[in-house]
């Protein structure tokens, strides 16, 4: 948008957020995310059952259909799943779990790929060399296959998970990363803030990786969408999560066997769940993106 | 020209043999596969045998090598749970894994490429606004999940296609295919369909993205102060400058379909590699796990050389020696 600048200079952000909201459709992703996040951090007080509090369940009110009223007179608005679970609260509970894994393993990769790209390209060299030509060789790897090799190899766990998942997509963050800070690396300002000289770390953190950020933000929505997703298709397989720790790709799981006698809720509510999570986060990281695109601002 | 095809070929075997040794000492950490082809109750004699038949006793170095001496010779050793060579085990596998993606990532091309060059063309029309959300969507929905959908409308609500197998094949060079009988085709949609649309997606989002930055570019200007027709514009224009990425995605989305056909046979428990895989890691199938990856890896490792190349074809920039 090159308008005339007003006299009074507004905040960066201020100036992204007005932007922003001209694309209602991202608005509404944004208002989504948003409100799954709150529900997840808040699953205990939203929720008409503690989906994992066995005393609460009963088994004959087991696959039940949507709209069924329960024998202690519950109301199961989207059903209940093969152990007597009210699904509504599953998928709040497992919401929050797949949250939580997404947004570990993005943090976790966005850290990692951050400072190696950054270093990397501040460093340049054999070293630079060395270690784009590693990113380079995993990134020829599709993310699903890493991760589902790593997954088997370390086991059923959270902490296993979050390390398959930031292995499968930690290289796309140090390429972005590595990409935009070689770009600042040549400009003037570093060179003469280098000339000055400061200290190398210095340079990275206050000029190089703030003005990487842009990108790195971008690939970050993208990379958390694609983590949950991946979790789900790994739980999936049963490489994943234990079954203590139902995320929605594992109650997908449990569902999918019910669906071929016509028991569709279990495995459908969870998956809707999955997808609007996930296509929310996409529309909001697109919008992102088309407004840090500088080619598209004509 | 031959220089950079000789760096190139010299790189893909480093990264084959970092692999080997990766992919061995990955597998190594899995499990003891003695406990899965051993009895509980067998005496120790019968253990120290079996360990020793199968080389497990060694170091794992001396295992290394000695397994590398066999891939060399194109022994790629005996499946502990199918008790057969892992090289006919995946040889029998792997027509029925190409048969799906290849149609897929063909099917995907031929429909996302189009849509996407069109949405890209007239980005505010109501049509290019169906198309980028459908593909958003695709893009977002996890492959299994559509794969549960295909099964959920056309196999149980309608009833029209099959949920699962390979239905039946004819064989073409004496290899069994499904795509040359109408039952076998009827098996293979469902799969192909799934196994596409994130493809498809892609390709069309690429496109799209690609266009409509081509469009605001001098070349599309020119061409058009030229008086060349829009049609030829986005043939011989668009089309060709928005190949390269197309290219890459192109040869990069063989090999990761290969990867996601993981997911979609064991959904529509389709009798090929991926299945194969999932199998042999819930049953620690050691020798099966490690070629498997070791063909995937030559895989990748011979489509990003090809794309390498198709690049040189494509890009006159690199074709005259700027690296």
């Amino acid at each position: 948008m090159s308008e005339a600048r007003p006299l009074q200079s507004v905040s960066p952000l201020a100036a992204f957020w007005r932007d922003f909201r001209r694309n209602r459709v991202a608005v509404v992703a944004l208002a989504v995310v948003v409100a799954i996040i709150l529900l997840a951090v808040f699953a205990p007080f939203v929720v008409p059952q503690d989906p994992y509090d066995l005393k609460s369940l009963v088994l004959r009110d087991a696959r039940r259909p949507p709209g069924y009223v329960g024998r202690d007179g519950m109301l199961h608005l989207l059903g209940t799943d093969s152990q007597g679970r009210d699904l509504l609260s599953a998928i709040v509970y497992g919401l929050r779990i797949s949250l939580e894994m997404g947004l570990m393993a993005g943090a976790i990769a966005f850290a990692i790929g951050a400072v190696v790209g950054c270093s990397a390209a501040y460093l340049g060299g054999r070293i630079e060399a060395l270690i784009m030509r590693i990113v380079d060789v995993q990134l020829s790897f599709p993310a699903i296959l890493l991760a589902f090799v790593v997954a088997a190899i370390l086991g059923q766990g959270k902490g296993q998970l979050i390390l398959a998942l930031v292995f499968a997509q930690y290289a796309y963050f140090v390429r972005t990363a590595h990409g935009a800070a070689a770009a600042e690396r040549q400009k003037d300002y570093v060179q003469a803030a280098l000339s000055v000289p400061m200290g190398g770390w210095f340079v990275i953190t206050r000029h190089i990786l703030p003005n990487s950020l842009p990108p790195l933000i971008v690939v970050a929505t993208v990379q958390v969408a694609s983590a949950i997703s991946l979790e789900a298709t790994l739980s999936f397989l049963g490489v994943g999560l234990p079954a203590t720790e139902p995320s929605l790709g594992m109650l997908i799981a449990n569902g999918f066997q019910y669906l071929m006698s016509g028991r569709y809720w279990i495995a459908i509510y969870p998956g809707v769940a999955l997808i609007v999570l996930i296509m929310a986060i996409n529309l909001t990281g697109d919008q992102i993106r088309d407004q840090l695109n500088p080619r598209l601002r004509k | 020209m031959a220089s950079f095809i000789i760096r190139r070929l010299g790189q893909a075997l480093v990264v084959l043999l970092v692999m080997s040794m990766l992919v061995f000492a990955g597998v190594f950490v899995i499990g003891n596969p003695v406990d899965v082809l051993i009895s509980p109750d067998a005496t120790q004699e019968i253990r120290r045998q079996v360990i020793a038949q199968y080389g497990l006793d060694l170091p794992l170095w001396d295992q290394y090598l000695h397994f590398l001496r066999r891939l060399l010779s194109g022994d790629l050793g005996t499946s502990f749970v199918f008790n057969m060579q892992v090289g006919t085990l995946i040889a029998q596998k792997l027509p029925a894994t190409l048969e799906l993606t290849l149609i897929a990532v063909l099917f995907a091309s031929a429909v996302g490429v189009p849509l996407g060059i069109y949405a890209g063309y007239r980005p505010d029309s109501i049509a290019a606004r169906v198309i980028m959300a459908v593909s958003v969507l695709g893009f977002s929905v996890p492959t299994f999940w559509i794969g549960l959908m295909l099964i959920m409308v056309f196999a149980v609500q309608l009833g029209i296609l099959p949920a699962g197998g390979r239905g039946e094949t004819r064989t073409l060079f004496g290899v069994p295919f499904s795509f040359l009988t109408a039952d076998g085709w009827a098996h293979l949609i469902l799969p192909a369909l799934n196994l596409s649309l994130f493809k498809m997606s892609m390709m069309c989002r690429l496109a799209a993205s690609g266009t409509r930055e081509v469009m605001l570019t001098d070349t599309i200007k020119f061409a058009r102060a030229a008086g060349i027709s829009e049609a030829t514009i986005l043939r011989r224009h668009v089309l060709k400058l928005i190949s390269i990425p197309l290219v890459t995605v192109f040869g990069l989305e063989l090999g990761s379909t290969l990867a996601f056909a993981l997911v979609t046979e064991t959904i529509f428990s389709w009798p090929g590699l991926g299945k194969l895989i999932v199998d042999s890691i819930t049953s620690l199938d050691r020798p099966v796990m490690v070629a498997y990856l070791m063909l995937v890896s030559a895989l990748f490792v011979v489509i990003n050389l090809c794309v390498d190349l198709a690049y040189v074809v494509l890009d006159p920039r690199l074709r005259h020696g700027r690296r």
